[in-house]
């Protein structure tokens, strides 16, 4: 356990050192000044700190780095800036009101988080989600994989200069938003997604103003390719930058779209579906080189793959419940309870106490924009969880940042952050 | 998944491989297969079934603490392991105690493991050997106790002033 005194960590290594700015004096003398490295003696380093106040961090992300003149030489994430302990919170939380905690961890892809959360307990009470829950469910996932990858898109290109993206961006994440807000009465953390399902329906004319995104979605998709794809700017700054091969990758446990860009094809909609994705016909985009133009082609091919599932899932949507029947689970009708006595004790015991799950662990893990997200929950028996635990891709996913950009331009690395599209409140939860 | 079986027959590889004392045991539930280890041996245990099994994970998706209070012992380390080519997954699980939180790091067999394993240490205090950057991740470095404990108490934390800093937060004892 470390101290103010320090040093109690027999394991501890003395980070503070090798954090320090490296000064002619010290290279005079001979001390290698970046821990683990032998420096040429007519080579001047410089420790540049970036963050966490930076609008090109996307959050509050810190990194150290060490230049050798326009060069990164070495990279150190420093992260925990939005560390609010929201697992130790679902602790004390019955299970349904941790949805909104998890929610609120990667804050741009929250149905995700709920998903992961409510897998994972569906998993442990083994309870069936109806069908129509589940297309519900991948409807809106998919919308928010959209809305995540425009935001995406907005605040990186924003990075490489081109401002007008960030507008148009957020123009056509409103319509995901505005979607939210009809099914569910909020824009963000909409809480919509239940254990067992959906908390209610879609209200009436939401599948036609779905139908109407989904149309006006491709042209937008193209006008935004036309602008990026002919770009000789654009193309400079991405093409064959930030290469880092598949195995390295595969190491570091980087998945989702960074992975994908890379060539290999793992995606858990196609590799292990869950919710009903294998009813949908869809194709995994791949990249060939792993660079960050491949990154970008990835993410906007995954916008219109999307767009093909949230049509057929609307297509073939299936009447009947949008949530289990299982009352000690899910709660009651709203008209059952002026008739039922039963339904009034089942809407009792749901809100003040909600209700219990058996003993055991389980794992979920589903397909977010970022990667696989996937939950840990650990039941003992009571209403409240013993362990809430996710595996962020954006977590993961930083460490892939030192690859990407060691060794290039600081330009680039404003690039690789844009491009390893992290968010911060996933990382730190 | 491995089925229950296939779990059996995993266990059974890697105690033939790596001595009877390495697997303390295995349970299967809702579809989920979970190889309980010895925390001495886990990094041999995740070295073989990454490198040498005949059916190898090779991918660590997940590594994660979990404190089980008050069951004895109460920590615990978590590796969700993946083959993506058989599309399997495989939890490896070691309980160590409080006093002797020790397990072995696995950064060398799976480099993303880093924030992961400094991660649990923060949270759990549960020391890594041979870490190569063991230190805090996500609470600042000063920061006493390991909050995940269940047992850590949960609000009045104070906040740190110039003329209080160096005496330490208190509450904690």
């Amino acid at each position: 356990m470390s101290n103010r005194e320090g040093g109690q960590n027999p394991l501890a290594v003395p980070y503070r050192e090798r954090e320090k700015s490296v000064t002619m004096e010290a290279l005079d003398q001979g001390q290698a000044p970046v821990y683990g490295t032998e420096l040429e003696r007519d080579t001047e380093l410089f420790t540049l700190n970036i963050g966490p106040h930076h609008p090109a961090t996307h959050g509050v992300l810190r990194l150290l780095v060490t230049l050798e003149g326009e060069y990164v030489h070495e990279l150190t994430p420093l992260i925990g800036y939005v560390h609010t302990g929201i697992e130790k919170s679902c602790e004390d939380q019955s299970y349904w009101k941790v949805i909104p905690f998890v929610e609120r961890m990667d804050y741009l892809s929250y149905y995700f988080n709920a998903m992961a959360f409510c897998m994972a307990v569906e998993r442990l009470l083994d309870v069936e989600v109806p069908e129509r829950a589940q297309y519900l469910r991948v409807i809106h996932m998919e919308l928010n994989r959209i809305s995540s990858h425009l935001f995406w898109m907005a605040t990186s290109i924003l990075d490489f200069g081109a401002i007008s993206f960030l507008w148009w961006g957020i123009r056509d994440r409103e319509m995901t938003l505005d979607l939210f807000e009809m099914s569910s009465g909020q824009r963000m953390h909409p809480r919509y997604f239940q254990v067992g399902g959906v908390i209610e329906d879609i209200p009436p004319g939401w599948v036609e103003k779905c139908r109407e995104f989904v149309q006006r979605m491709p042209p937008r998709i193209e006008q935004y390719e036309a602008v990026l794809d002919k770009n000789e700017i654009f193309l400079h700054r991405t093409r064959n930058v930030g290469i880092v091969d598949t195995q390295r990758l595969l190491d570091l446990g980087v998945t989702g779209p960074l992975l994908r860009a890379s060539g290999h094809s793992w995606d858990l909609r196609k590799a292990a579906p869950y919710s009903g994705y294998e009813n949908f016909d869809f194709n995994v985009p791949v990249g060939t080189v792993g660079d960050h133009y491949d990154r970008y082609r990835v993410r906007i091919a995954e916008m219109r793959e999307s767009l093909k599932i949230i049509s057929q899932a609307l297509d073939n949507l299936p009447d009947g419940p949008y949530i289990t029947d299982n009352r000690k689970i899910a709660l009651p009708p709203r008209h059952e309870l002026a008739t039922s006595m039963e339904a009034l004790i089942h809407h009792f015991k749901l809100v003040t106490e909600g209700f219990r799950v058996p003993p055991g662990e389980a794992y979920a893990a589903v397909e977010s924009p970022r990667g696989e997200l996937g939950c840990f929950v650990v039941a003992d028996g009571s209403s409240k969880p013993a362990r809430v635990h996710m595996r962020d891709p954006s977590f993961v996913n930083l460490q892939s940042l030192k690859d990407m950009s060691e060794g290039t331009l600081i330009a680039d690395l404003i690039a690789s952050v844009a491009m390893l599209d992290p968010i911060l409140g996933g990382i730190d939860r | 998944m491995p089925d229950a079986t296939g779990l059996e027959l995993i266990a059974q590889r890697v105690r033939d491989e790596l001595g009877e004392d390495a697997v303390v045991g295995t349970s299967y539930y809702r579809d989920q297969a979970t190889l309980e280890v010895a925390p001495a041996r886990v990094r041999d245990v995740l070295e073989y079934l990454k490198l040498r099994d005949q059916e190898p994970f090779e991918f660590l998706s997940s590594l994660h603490g979990c404190d089980y209070l008050p069951d004895e012992p109460r920590l615990a380390v978590h590796y969700e392991l993946l083959s993506m080519e058989r599309v399997e997954r495989l939890r490896v699980k070691t309980r160590v105690g409080v006093d002797e939180a020790h397990v072995p790091s696995v950064v060398d067999l799976w480099p993303g493991a880093n924030f992961q394993e400094r991660e649990v240490w923060d949270m759990f205090g549960i020391e890594f050997g041979n870490h190569p950057d063991h230190r805090r991740i996500l609470m600042p470095e000063d920061y006493e106790g390991h909050p995940q404990r269940r047992d850590f108490p949960i609000g009045g934390e104070p906040v740190i002033f110039t003329f209080n800093e160096n005496e330490g937060p208190r509450w904690y004892e």
